[in-house]
């Protein structure tokens, strides 16, 4: 899958986190691995959860039709499946096998500040899986791929 | 414009239309396999049970889905690997793998988006919109046709052009009506151009937090049926903060862990309901019986595509294409044509060549051109006009009218109307008469009365031709085969000859001849033909083909006529003179307008000479479910009493329940068959009374003579031959 340049990522999250943090902000490249789960194409919500596990903000939906987007059932449950929460960070849905590959900027203070990245999965005609990928957004796990579960192969953040 | 609006959207889309309807009719299949192979829903059970079956089995239960069809299924891990079957409600037990099966996953693409992504969802949609065009402007033309909706379900004529694709139509369009509309909003829900109103409860803000209880032990789980149920997500094992969230047909919410209440709920929206119905109506999931139903309708689609286009291409190819036609302002003679299914344009050749053979100069063109004052050198307009359902005009003359009451006619300028129609319909006729209306507000001069032609009868069209010859001072023979006959080979198996001294007759029976599977899937050819129907005989040495009144129908098992030898007739030399195992080359031509209707009502028969033969058809085929009645002329009993043999047996056997001989030429009482009803006149009236159908064969001074003597008769009831034939009772068949 090619690589994507969302060129306002980090707006969609919360104006009181980003907006101090965008002079602070640095490339982040967020690499998503499916696995040959052999069904049609995935719906990913990536987001961000603060310390108190409150949602923080949306980064990426893979999958263009709101319809579909209850399914994320956790993303769901923060939003109210709200399409304006990923309004403009929306691409198509990932295939079985594919590699999903977004860069954005990412505030600086979101990193070792207690922040957890979820992605939930959902595919049509096949369970919901929420959550699949949660991983506390460090200066340290950068480059270190995190195992998902049923859809996601593998996940991993750069700088 | 309601015909090209079915034509030219369905000609384009047709092979997508048949792609789609292909996919979705196999797609009908698999509700229905659901439900033969799920267990069916346990009466009183809960959500709550089904829970405690799930998580028994599977203790890391994440969810349990049931789809419409009934299908349920559970959703576990196992450490770290996911797990997931279709479940039995009952046992817990996994019945199979969770994946939808393959080939209905891409049978589903194909059907909804052509294998592709958003294009193939349009594409799609694009099409389901040109079949709800085709739909409705299809049912109006049914309607049109059939001469109103009250008509929609009313028996077609045999041999009427389209006839499968209207009879498909009648059928199938319920269901295209329903695939279409359905389908169409559930693509809109899809791009979210209808409101998403589904249930979407917030999540409460306060869960108990108190133990988890059992599942079977929660209230609010206990309180929905299984039937119900949509979905259930189980808590995440060790957060006290979560809760189970459900939802039904109907709406969703979330329920305590702790203590089983009901923390929220939120009823679906009308938008969602009206989705959860067009699913329905779509999918046949949750109705499988419906979809099956559904699916035989849809299969319609390509065979109304192929009779569709089969219809176009037929009249494509009966434009008129006239050799020799000169220009509007130069002809002598100009023939308009006002033509709903292109074969009054055949028609209209055969006038036009006739005309050019007789030396006249001919302009063939549409009659929605039509304008008078151009036709500077025409000494007469010859309009065609066939008849549309009731009365109405055909859709490409829809404009004539205004254009003949604007038009201004020359002086001297000659106008003649040949109507075609259907005399079934209660207006016979109809377009044409208006014409005449129209023409002679104007004051155009019409020496000859309207003609009409019954059912593109091509003796009607040779009558009126020799009616316009006689006008016009010229020998006009107008031989007009509606389609040019493919004939095959009979033959003759057995012969009965009557030595008729200056006319010898015989009964000429043949096999009947193979049809191929095409042939009988159209009721092309001898795959179906009944007593009445015509069989046209190509003599050697001739391209004009002689018609012949059948005697049999399929079910005798045989191709029966009776022929009468004629001084120096080319056809009736050949058929007398045909040994045992010799062959003719024929063909059959369907004659609707001559059959026994279905009714129990007492049928009167009135026939002479070779006139019998049909005659004696119906007594075969009818005499043992109704009382039948023959009046029938013959020379004398010794030469030419044809079917002398039958008619004793038929008597004997009660299919025949009165017979009348009458002969012209015997000794004593010599009698025409027209004498022979003066005669019986009482007998007549009781018949007709008791609610009787007549009807005539025979030549057509003998069938001048049978309408004047029942003019006669039936005068004291106040009926008549032509108030019957209104009625549908009388009909006739001369020659």
């Amino acid at each position: 899958m090619k690589p994507m340049k969302p060129l306002f990522a980090a707006l969609a999250l919360t104006t009181a986190l980003v907006l101090p943090g965008l002079a602070f902000a640095k490339p982040v490249t967020l690499t998503v691995t499916m696995n040959n789960y052999g069904g049609r194409g995935a719906y990913l919500a990536v987001y961000v959860t603060d310390p108190a596990g409150a949602y923080a903000g949306s980064l990426w939906m893979a999958g263009g039709k709101a319809k579909y987007y209850r399914h994320l059932s956790d993303w769901a449950r923060f939003t109210g499946s709200d399409p304006a929460q990923v309004d403009g960070i929306t691409g198509a849905s990932v295939g079985s096998g594919q590699t999903l590959t977004l860069d954005m900027d990412l505030a600086d203070a979101l990193f070792d500040a207690g922040y957890t990245l979820h992605i939930d999965a959902a595919v049509e005609d096949m369970r919901d899986s929420p959550n699949e990928v949660s991983v506390p957004l460090t200066a340290a796990g950068a480059g270190q791929a995190v195992t998902g579960g049923r859809y996601i192969a593998d996940f991993t953040y750069g700088f | 414009m309601l015909r090209s609006l079915h034509r030219w959207p369905g000609l384009l889309a047709a092979v997508l239309l048949i792609v789609i309807a292909l996919s979705g009719a196999a797609l009908s299949v698999f509700p229905a396999l659901d439900r033969l192979t799920q267990p069916s829903v346990i009466a009183g059970q809960s959500v709550a049970d089904l829970a405690a079956v799930v998580q028994a089995a599977h203790p890391a239960v994440e969810q349990i889905r049931r789809a419409p069809s009934g299908r349920i299924t559970a959703y576990w891990f196992d450490g770290d690997t996911p797990g997931a079957a279709v479940i039995d409600p009952q046992t817990g037990a996994e019945l199979g793998s969770a994946d939808a099966r393959a080939v209905e996953g891409w049978l589903k693409s194909l059907h909804r988006a052509l294998l592709l992504e958003d294009a193939g969802r349009l594409t799609v949609a694009v099409a389901a919109a040109v079949m709800l065009l085709m739909a409705v402007s299809g049912a109006m033309l049914v309607a049109r046709r059939m001469g109103g909706w009250r008509h929609w379900f009313a028996p077609q004529r045999r041999g009427v052009s389209g006839r499968w694709h209207t009879l498909l139509a009648r059928v199938g369009v319920a269901g295209l009506l329903v695939s279409s509309i359905t389908g169409l909003f559930m693509v809109a829900a899809t791009f979210s151009l209808t409101p998403d109103d589904a249930a979407n409860p917030a999540f409460p803000n306060a869960v108990s937090g108190l133990a988890p209880l059992p599942a079977q032990e929660l209230p609010a789980l206990q309180a929905i049926p299984v039937a119900d149920l949509r979905d259930l997500t189980f808590p995440v094992a060790d957060d006290p903060t979560d809760a189970f969230a459900v939802t039904t047909a109907t709406g969703s919410g979330y329920v305590d862990p702790g203590n089983g209440a009901l923390l929220v709920w939120a009823d679906n929206g009308p938008w969602q309901t009206a989705w959860e119905w067009a699913y329905l109506l779509h999918t046949g999931n949750g109705a499988a019986l419906w979809g099956l139903i559904l699916g035989l309708m849809v299969l319609t689609v390509p065979a109304l595509a192929v009779t569709g286009a089969l219809i176009w291409w037929r009249a494509w190819q009966s434009r008129p294409r006239l050799a020799g036609m000169v220009a509007a302002d130069k002809a002598q003679t100009v023939i308009l044509v006002a033509s709903e299914g292109g074969t009054t344009w055949g028609f209209a050749t055969t006038l036009a060549q006739a005309l050019q053979t007789a030396g006249q100069s001919v302009h063939l063109a549409p009659l929605s051109s039509l304008s008078p004052e151009r036709y500077r050198s025409a000494n007469r307009v010859i309009m065609m006009a066939a008849t549309w359902g009731d009365g109405d005009a055909p859709s490409s003359a829809k404009a004539a009218l205004a254009r003949l009451r604007a038009a201004k006619v020359p002086n001297g300028m000659e106008l003649a109307i040949l109507g075609f129609g259907d005399s079934s319909f209660p207006v016979y006729c109809g377009y044409a008469l208006t014409l005449q209306d129209a023409a002679r507000a104007k004051g155009w001069a019409m020496p000859l009365p309207l003609g009409k032609i019954d059912r593109q009868s091509a003796q009607d069209f040779a009558r009126w031709g020799r009616d316009l010859g006689a006008h016009l001072g010229l020998d006009l023979s107008l031989n007009h085969q509606p389609q040019a006959p493919q004939t095959q080979a009979l033959t003759l198996i057995t012969r009965r000859d009557y030595a008729s001294p200056e006319a010898p007759v015989a009964i000429l029976r043949f096999a009947v001849p193979k049809t191929g599977l095409w042939a009988r899937l159209k009721g092309q050819g001898f795959a179906s033909f009944a007593p009445g129907d015509l069989l046209g005989i190509l003599p050697e040495g001739s391209t004009l083909p002689r018609l012949y009144s059948l005697a049999s129908g399929k079910k005798d098992g045989f191709v029966e006529i009776a022929v009468r030898q004629h001084v120096g007739g080319l056809c009736s030399n050949q058929l007398l003179s045909l040994p045992i195992g010799g062959q003719i080359n024929a063909f059959l031509r369907a004659n609707p307008g001559f059959q026994p209707d279905r009714s129990v009502a007492p049928l009167i028969l009135i026939g002479a000479g070779t006139g019998i033969g049909p005659l004696a058809g119906f007594v075969r085929a009818e005499g043992s479910r109704r009382p039948v009645h023959l009046w029938f002329g013959a020379r004398s009993a010794e030469t030419d009493l044809l079917y002398a043999e039958e008619l004793t047996a038929w008597q004997k056997d009660g299919r025949l329940d009165h017979l009348t001989c009458a002969f012209s030429r015997s000794t004593a009482p010599r009698r025409h068959v027209q004498d022979a009803l003066r005669d019986d006149a009482e007998a007549l009236r009781a018949l007709v009374t008791h609610g009787a159908r007549i009807m005539v064969c025979g030549g057509r001074e003998m069938a001048q003579g049978v309408q004047a003597a029942l003019a006669d008769i039936l005068a004291p009831l106040g009926l008549s031959p032509r108030s019957l034939k209104a009625e549908g009772r009388y009909a006739e068949d001369s020659y």
